[in-house]
């Protein structure tokens, strides 16, 4: 029996009056807010500017392993193209940058808004399928969004958009390639309202719904759960929080191209979620800063980076199936 | 979008289609057999077929020492060259099936663990393997020489006739021996496997297994061994696949896998998961309208048709075409 680290936290937490709560609370995200100035310490990365690292991969793989952990850990539908509302949010940035005069904080409601709309189209007739089925349309998706971008030459094929403007000065913040903090502090600002909204949603209807559709669809749906509207939702809520990555990926790299959304990027995104233990938030963040950050610390092993992964999410499914940080016991389907 | 080559060259894709659809047929069986027993998608087949294509390259060019210049060969000296090669393929893919399943699956399916769960560990080891070829291959593809001649056996250029002002077309024709004799032995494997699962005590095994897995360990079926051969059957079939693959497309790279083991899925939804027909029907639907799409909307958009076809199956006839009326063939 593999220790549950989660529930040990989760008793101190529970255990704690509510002073120590928010210290404790308050500590994380100053610590977090902090990040971009230990550059100097053993935290630097030896190739990569060690802030730019922070937004992505890091902030950006936190960001979007929190939304497929919606999809893939909540409400347990195995999505394989992720990358599809990455690529959707960071084209729209690319496509409205450039061609309209519209800025980032513009854009950004209509990225969210397309990747939601992808996701829905995507979800209507492949949720009613099962898990084997989904997981195969979802990755041939994300290829075909990948293939289409890189057959129309009206946005750019395979040479892509170069340069989309960076977001606009927000109160002293200045957002260039120097200062990447500004961008750091953008992705931290969308990650606290992204566990926000998770923590929301799990303890209220929609929560409970995901969670009993994973246990068991068939019973869900005899109680009187909405299954294809609830399993939509998740489908949606995911690709929102996707597509607005996305569009902070294309503000801050000012340049997008159809290779950058490669099946990878969706696999690593998995193996975010199910490294760092599927359906619990804080283990997908912890997952998702290792499998991000780890590769760029240590480079030596980085064209062997992917074998790793793969290694690891076969050694990891066989002996600790349920991640670093499993989620809570009785949330663990009955079934495994 | 053109449509006049589609015409002008219809009978002459029609069969180019085939023999790509027999290809994805026997892959699609890898898939269709491995779901039957588990009632599981095995996402490393697509990395298994890849396998066999740098098997039988690797056969040809290091065993036989043939290079890409090499004249082709004829005779007995083809004949058993080509043998050799699939022979290969097949046993290198079959034993790399058989240990998939020892990897990926088998300690999972005694721990009763979910589906997601094996499937992910299925995922990362077609990880492993591709990413294994990718960092040894150091992403280079790799040329197979070419050993049988492509020869045409029939050869007709098509002519066109008017009624008046009406152009009525006359389609070419041609048969060329690789993709001839692509279509000859997979029909042969097909069959056989077909007659296998129908008529051997082992193809009982696994049809009883598909049924129900735990009724047939009553019944005193080894469950382990008979997992054990469908995932080498499967592999076989996949390793003639990426023979063929190699043979008539001459070329192979680290993630060749991908877009046939997609399109080979694709085959075998489009005929009813779990069914051997109705892979066999699947694929060859599929190779022509691939062919036929590929010809109108250009190559690129080939992985597109499948995925469309997929979703659109998927969506109207989740069975498949054959998933009713075959039953009786079902695994």
């Amino acid at each position: 029996m593999a220790i549950n680290i989660r529930d040990k936290g989760a008793e101190i937490w529970e255990r704690s009056p509510k002073p120590a709560r928010v210290a404790i609370a308050s500590l994380t995200m100053i610590f977090a807010i902090c990040l971009p100035f230990f550059g100097g310490t053993f935290l630097n990365t030896p190739i990569s500017s060690y802030e730019a690292v922070l937004v992505y991969p890091v902030g950006l793989f936190v960001l979007m392993a929190l939304g497929l952990n919606i999809v893939v850990g909540k409400s347990g539908l195995l999505d394989l193209g992720y990358v599809a509302f990455f690529a959707i949010g960071a084209y729209t940035m690319a496509i409205l940058g450039t061609t309209t005069s519209l800025n980032f904080w513009e854009i950004m409601p209509i990225g969210i808004g397309l990747a939601m709309i992808s996701g829905v189209i995507l979800g209507l007739p492949t949720l009613r399928l099962r898990g084997d089925y989904l997981a195969i349309v979802t990755l041939g998706f994300g290829e075909i969004v990948r293939i289409v971008a890189l057959n129309t030459m009206a946005i750019g094929g395979p040479n892509g958009i170069a340069n989309i403007p960076t977001p606009p000065k927000f109160l002293s913040l200045e957002y260039t390639l120097q200062n990447q903090k500004a961008y750091y502090w953008t992705v931290l600002a969308l990650i606290f309202l992204v566990i926000w909204m998770i923590r929301r949603l799990s303890t209220r209807r929609p929560g409970r719904a995901w969670e009993s559709i994973r246990q068991d669809e068939d019973v869900a749906d005899l109680m009187g759960v909405r299954t294809l509207k609830y399993k939509i939702w998740a489908f949606a809520i995911g690709a929102a929080i996707g597509g607005a990555g996305g569009v902070v990926f294309a503000a801050k790299s000012m340049f997008v191209a159809p290779e950058m959304f490669t099946l990878n990027t969706s696999i690593l995104i998995l193996a975010c979620v199910v490294f760092g233990g599927m359906g619990n938030i804080w283990g997908v963040i912890t997952g998702a800063i290792i499998l991000a950050y780890l590769p760029e610390r240590i480079r030596f092993i980085s064209d062997a980076r992917l074998l790793i992964f793969g290694l690891t999410l076969v050694v990891m499914m066989n002996l600790r199936a349920d991640g670093i940080l499993p989620r809570k016991k009785r949330e663990k389907s009955l079934t495994s | 979008m053109d449509f006049s080559v589609l015409v002008d060259q219809f009978f002459a894709l029609t069969i180019d289609g085939i023999a790509l659809g027999f290809i994805y047929s026997l892959i699609a069986l890898g898939y269709t057999m491995v779901y039957g027993v588990l009632r599981l998608i095995n996402f490393a087949n697509s990395e298994v077929f890849m396998l066999g294509t740098f098997a039988t390259i690797i056969t040809s060019k290091n065993i036989f020492g043939y290079a890409d210049d090499t004249e082709p060969l004829t005779g007995m000296k083809l004949v058993y060259t080509l043998l050799a090669c699939m022979l290969v393929s097949m046993l290198v893919c079959a034993i790399t099936g058989v240990l998939v399943e020892i990897v990926a699956y088998r300690r999972l399916r005694k721990t009763g663990s979910n589906r997601l769960t094996t499937l992910i560990s299925a995922i990362g080891v077609s990880i492993v393997i591709s990413e294994t070829v990718r960092i040894l291959t150091s992403s280079a593809p790799a040329n197979n020489p070419r050993l049988l001649d492509k020869i045409y056996l029939v050869s007709y250029a098509g002519t066109e006739f008017y009624i008046g002002s009406v152009r009525i077309p006359v389609s070419a024709f041609e048969v060329r021996l690789d993709t001839l004799l692509v279509i000859i032995f997979a029909i042969l494997l097909l069959f056989a496997v077909d007659r296998f699962v129908k008529n051997t005590r082992l193809g009982k095994g696994i049809r009883a297994v598909s049924m129900s897995e735990q009724n047939s360990q009553l019944m005193g079926v080894n469950l382990n061994k008979v997992i054990s051969s469908t995932f080498f059957i499967a592999g076989l079939m996949t390793g003639a696949a990426a023979f063929f693959y190699t043979t008539v497309y001459e070329s192979t790279k680290f993630n060749v896998g991908f877009e046939l083991g997609l399109a080979a899925f694709t085959a075998a939804v489009l005929g009813g998961i779990g069914n051997i027909r109705g892979a066999f029907f699947g694929g060859i639907a599929l190779g022509i309208l691939e062919i036929y799409a590929a010809t109108v909307f250009g190559t690129q958009w080939k992985a597109v048709t499948a995925f469309v076809v997929l979703v659109l199956v998927l969506l109207f006839k989740p069975n498949g075409l054959f998933g009713e009326s075959l039953q009786q063939a079902r695994v």
